[in-house]
């Protein structure tokens, strides 16, 4: 380096740490040599997030939230999306790409989440780190939800109405509550623009604070790997852990092949299949909302499919409190349970490498049970596999195991037999 | 009257929740014939014509303007001699004179804007352009609907059958199945001024149009992809060696 560069990196130093903390966030910061595969997705999370800062800043642009007709009798939030998707330079791509990355941001958490599960991740010391992914995975869920009402299409519009009638089921506030929500008695103009701040101001800065934390308090404990031993208690004389390696530029080299990779398959999507079958984008959302016309079957987008059929599997009233406000409570918990895992596994190892047989068929089972209840959340509640098994009662099943994963886990994950762990890791 | 309103959406939100059996009763299974759909520009410009000389009076297309027309090979001029008959410019949008509340009086229906009908039609049945390339073919004669028309795929439909000069009359004949269900077979009453097949290619072109109405954007979507993962491609490679590089020593 050059004095005179050196000159002004010092004088930013006495003022500002950059040198310091590109040192304990990358330069020096040892992460275990031997991740695999599923740690490429926390990163392309991080880029996920970015993508959908940036394109939502140029869709705001263009954007209108605003739920009265036009002269045509078309509403102006729903003429506006196609503004954007046919008037604005290029803005059919931007649109695509914040359409595409909400369900890639849903597939890398989900795959990231599993990765934690596979190699116990949230387990002594990293119990903040699994909270705070805890909260941006609901955070995540309440800006997906919110960002789903504003194409003011069929879909945004009755699928809101749904969820938010749900707040109704609560005792004594419930009401009052779903009021605050919507800003109205029904969904309007003031849902739209309350749902528009929140998406693109409120939920978007708690994000980005939980995304912030979540990393800080993984440099401060330092990366499990898939062998799940700490790498901290093997140091060399300089303090560094023998199986470490600094993170830049080792992982950042690495990572940037995980994210060529990942934008292949991303632009697959934006390109050729941009509405994902009617998945990614559901075809009745073509649809302008209509308060008038309820759609005869109201699905929510795929990445809330599990939880909505652990909503509808509970079919019956309790202590004289009516079905849909149990549903309600096994949905919330169905995803509020998942911060408790820390406490619940009580397994001598953290890896899947070395737990036993019983723990490895409990996840498989979970597993199992959440694709089954995804799938059925977007089918019609009658649905019936091969016409003849009814899904209603299997969805029931597998949310019963969906619970019965993580409730039983104290006492599952205790008496399973266990390899023993190795001192350091292993290579692959 | 607003309690009345939130009572019966709270009601209508209840009963799609947790009624089991509901949701479908009312759609039957529909058998959709597969549509031709072409990206012809004649068969693009031959769909345009048709579309603003029979759809364009009740249904607008308002996120359409009608230089958009560009982009299937016509000029302004050719544009503006051949497809606008009211006065608009050629970078208007394309409107109708008739307003939304006139028509929910005249047919019992606020009559849909066609940008997107496409888009919006695709089903677990088929695609947007099936049901519309099926549903244009079957409108038959039925004295008992106000406008004396109605049709297989959409039943009770408030639209009047307005290619019924080109397609001539049909009429049906409904069978009962061994299972109870209804099957209706139409038969041509009443030639038009074409013939089946020539109508049935007609209807494609209309469709074939349609389907590019509602994404425009669709075949440069696609070439453009195409340089994107190329160019993703040959990317991977470079940072796939760059990695192998930093890593010859990590063992």
């Amino acid at each position: 380096m050059t004095t005179k560069s050196q000159a002004l990196l010092n004088w930013i130093d006495e003022r500002f740490p950059l040198t310091s903390t590109w040192k304990a966030h990358l330069s020096e910061y040892y992460a275990p040599k031997n991740f695999n595969f599923w740690y490429f997705f926390g990163s392309l999370a991080l880029l996920v997030l970015v993508i959908q800062i940036v394109t939502g800043i140029f869709l705001v642009m263009h954007y209108k939230p605003d739920g009265t007709l036009n002269a045509s009798g078309i509403p102006v939030a729903f003429a506006s999306v196609e503004y954007i998707m046919r008037e604005v330079p290029g803005g059919w791509l931007i649109r695509y790409l914040h359409s595409t990355g909400a369900s890639a941001f849903f597939v890398v958490v989900y795959l990231h989440m599993f990765r934690g599960l596979l190699y116990g991740s949230y387990r002594k010391p990293r119990e903040l780190i699994w909270i705070f992914g805890t909260l941006i995975f609901l955070a995540l869920m309440a800006e997906a939800f919110m960002g789903y009402l504003l194409p003011w299409g069929q879909m945004s519009y009755w699928g809101a109405q749904v969820i938010i009638n749900l707040f109704s089921a609560i005792p004594l506030i419930g009401e009052d509550l779903s009021l605050v929500i919507r800003g109205d008695y029904v969904i309007s103009d003031a849902t739209l623009n309350r749902f528009f701040a929140f998406h693109v101001i409120a939920v978007p800065l708690v994000l980005i604070g939980l995304v912030a934390a979540h990393i800080i308090a993984l440099h401060e404990v330092g990366s499990n790997n898939p062998d799940g031993v700490e790498i901290k208690k093997k140091k060399d004389a300089n303090g560094i852990p023998l199986d470490g390696i600094p993170f830049h530029p080792y992982y950042t080299v690495k990572d940037i092949v995980g994210v060529v990779v990942f934008l292949f398959f991303f632009s697959v999507v934006v390109f050729f299949a941009p509405e994902g079958g009617g998945y990614f984008l559901e075809y009745n959302n073509f649809i302008p909302a209509d308060p008038l016309k309820t759609p005869p079957h109201i699905a929510p987008v795929w990445y809330f499919t599990p939880y909505y059929s652990i909503l509808r599997a509970v079919t019956f009233p309790l202590f004289g409190l009516d079905a849909k406000f149990w549903g309600v409570v096994a949905m919330g918990a169905s995803v509020v349970i998942i911060a408790f895992l820390p406490w619940l596994d009580r397994s001598p190892v953290k890896s899947i490498r070395y737990k036993g047989p019983i723990f490895k068929s409990a996840l498989v089972i979970f597993v199992i049970s959440f694709v089954i209840l995804g799938y059925l959340g977007v089918k019609p509640p009658e649905y019936a596999f091969f016409d003849v098994i009814p899904g209603a009662p299997i969805a029931q099943i597998c949310s019963v195991l969906y619970f019965a994963f993580f409730l039983l886990m104290p006492w599952y994950s205790k008496i399973d037999k266990c390899k023993p762990e190795p001192e350091r890791v292993t290579s692959k | 009257m607003k309690m009345r309103v939130i009572n019966l959406i709270k009601r209508a939100a209840a009963v799609l929740l947790f009624a089991p059996s509901l949701a479908l009763a009312a759609g039957a299974v529909l058998h959709l014939d597969r549509a031709p759909v072409s990206k012809d520009p004649a068969a693009l410009q031959h769909g345009a014509k048709l579309f603003v000389n029979y759809c364009l009076n009740c249904h607008s297309a308002s996120f359409m303007r009608y230089n958009m027309l560009q982009n299937i090979g016509l000029s302004d001029e050719l544009i503006r001699d051949n497809l606008m008959f009211t006065g608009e410019r050629v970078g208007d949008q394309m409107k109708v004179a008739m307003r939304p509340g006139d028509a929910k009086v005249w047919f019992g229906t606020a009559v849909p804007d066609l940008t997107l009908i496409a888009r919006q039609r695709n089903s677990a049945y088929g695609s947007g352009a099936d049901w519309l390339y099926t549903y244009l073919r079957q409108f038959y004669r039925d004295e008992s609907r106000p406008t004396g028309w109605n049709n297989v795929v959409f039943e009770n439909v408030g639209m009047p059958h307005v290619l019924w000069e080109l397609q001539g009359d049909q009429v049906a004949t409904v069978s009962e199945n061994a299972d109870g269900s209804k099957s209706v077979s139409l038969s041509l009453a009443k030639p038009g001024t074409m013939s089946a097949a020539e109508y049935d290619q007609a209807v494609a072109d209309l469709v074939s149009f349609l389907v590019w109405m509602g994404e425009p954007v669709a075949e440069k979507r696609k070439t453009i992809g195409m340089f994107v993962l190329l160019f993703l491609a040959a990317f991977f490679v470079l940072t796939y060696a760059l990695k192998k590089n930093y890593w010859r020593d990590i063992h």
